[in-house]
């Protein structure tokens, strides 16, 4: 049983498969266009979050609230069903593939075989579509896949059913009403409206505001934490930035390449020398990024090197606050 | 980043033959797509992680054997798991896991307790009792 499903490699896990399946509906979106309607530019520090025993940090919005953002500013509408049970939630897949719906589903990456190891850790919101069934394996386009790839009956259940924080619940989505004609300008200035408020919100622990606190606490980390935990926090930190699924700092290269397709729709050339101005704070926490890597390898630093990175992150957190003040004048 | 400064550096991602997807700008400065095969900040990042959580292990491990705390603790480890990831595992609240951390307790637990310990962990309740035999 297999349906009609033709798989595009992306970035980002959300936003390829939010991409792929409106482009199986007809509706030609782009991996950038999916992240920047749905807002998808976010920055969240959550010191009382541990994740991997360091604090969490975010690029990005919640999960689901990309896809649910495109879907609301286009007029689209998405079908999402959680299930209590296995045996319902595959009943329900079945029936989906049946009628040639290719489906979206959240899932845990631990249990994911076509993973490196390395990659395998508990975090339960990445997302793929399951496009055809075998006797024994599921058809499986995974967007940060080069190629589609399979799992076995057994390995979907456990990742559909992966526990922990944003346990998926088996959670699938699929478009079931698109338009046959899209107003995108509306759409993609929702967005960057949306966009421009997240990262300039006045509230301590996110946007713009939110760099600067990480700064403040990245200069104490050495002497509140050691050295050992401090690296180990830094290296958490570059991980979120850099790792599969953010296309290169922090999504900021996504970003700027949705300015550069949204100055072509909107007919806005400021939007296009935004887009560049973005590519290079995008090249700034790449710096980050490779200073920061700097520190951890050495292990044995003198507590200089974290003021000199913190130094760096304020700086690109000044330059974020007038990129996004200038963001939100442009569209006006 | 422009496509020529796309890094390609050996990381994790090699031995299994994965290219990750990124954004980079071409000749005219316009926005195309590039397939990375790593990119070293981030593989040391994630091999930094990874001597970590070996760390823990082997911190578990010993402790285990010097009757500090039950195998639980070992294997939840093993896992990359922390104490909440393996209570909402196990279906159970933190502080009852966080009791079975207790040899004496974990001596005392129910076959039925064991067995969803040993499912979670993929394992059979007599590697989960004796870790040598893992």
């Amino acid at each position: 049983m297999q349906t009609t499903f033709t798989h595009h490699q992306s970035a980002h896990c959300e936003n390829g498969v939010a991409s792929n399946l409106l482009k199986n509906n007809g509706l030609h979106i782009s991996e950038p266009m999916v992240f920047g309607i749905g807002s998808g530019l976010f920055f969240v520090y959550l010191p009382f979050l541990k994740v991997n025993h360091a604090p969490a940090i975010s690029y990005r919005s919640l999960p689901g609230q990309i896809f649910n953002k495109l879907a609301s500013r286009l007029h689209l509408k998405i079908k999402r069903q959680k299930f209590s049970s296995v045996a319902s939630a595959n009943e329900a897949l079945e029936a989906n593939l049946k009628n040639n719906i290719a489906t979206g589903l959240q899932v845990g990456v631990y249990h994911l075989s076509y993973f490196p190891d390395e990659y395998r850790f508990h975090f339960n919101a990445h997302n793929l579509v399951v496009y055809g069934k075998t006797e024994t394996d599921y058809l499986v386009s995974d967007p940060v896949m080069e190629t589609v790839t399979t799992l076995t009956h057994d390995e979907l259940d456990k990742v559909r059913f992966a526990k922990g924080a944003f346990a998926p619940k088996g959670q699938m989505y699929y478009p079931i009403n698109t338009p046959a004609t899209l107003d995108l300008k509306s759409a993609i200035i929702k967005g960057i409206k949306n966009t421009c408020r997240d990262m300039l919100a006045p509230l301590p622990l996110i946007g713009v505001s939110g760099i600067k606190y990480v700064s403040k606490q990245i200069r104490k980390w050495p002497v509140k934490h050691g050295t050992k935990k401090a690296n180990h926090y830094l290296a958490q930190m570059v991980r979120m930035q850099e790792e599969i699924g953010t296309g290169g700092g922090g999504f900021r290269f996504i970003y700027a390449a949705f300015l550069q397709e949204a100055s072509v729709v909107l007919e806005n050339e400021e939007l296009k020398i935004l887009s560049k101005e973005m590519t290079q704070i995008g090249d700034a926490w790449r710096n980050f990024a490779v200073e920061a890597s700097r520190i951890y390898k050495n292990r044995s630093v003198k507590e200089d090197a974290y003021n000199t990175i913190a130094d760096e992150l304020l700086s690109i957190a000044n330059r974020e606050e007038i990129f996004f003040k200038k963001l939100k004048k442009a569209i006006r | 980043m422009e496509k020529e400064k796309v890094p390609q550096d050996k990381g994790n991602l090699t031995q299994s033959n994965l290219k990750e997807l990124v954004y980079a700008t071409d000749e005219n400065g316009n926005y195309t797509t590039a397939l990375s095969t790593g990119w070293e900040p981030k593989t040391i990042a994630l091999s930094n992680s990874i001597d970590e959580i070996n760390e823990r292990i082997a911190d578990a491990k010993q402790q285990v054997e010097n009757g500090e705390v039950s195998p639980i603790c070992y294997y939840m480890e093993i896992n990359k798991m922390d104490l909440t990831i393996l209570a909402s595992y196990v279906g159970m609240w933190k502080w009852r896991v966080k009791r079975h951390f207790k040899p004496a307790i974990f001596a005392k637990l129910s076959p039925a307790i064991l067995q969803k310990y040993a499912d979670t962990f993929d394992i059979s309740v007599a590697e989960l009792k004796n870790i040598k035999t893992a």
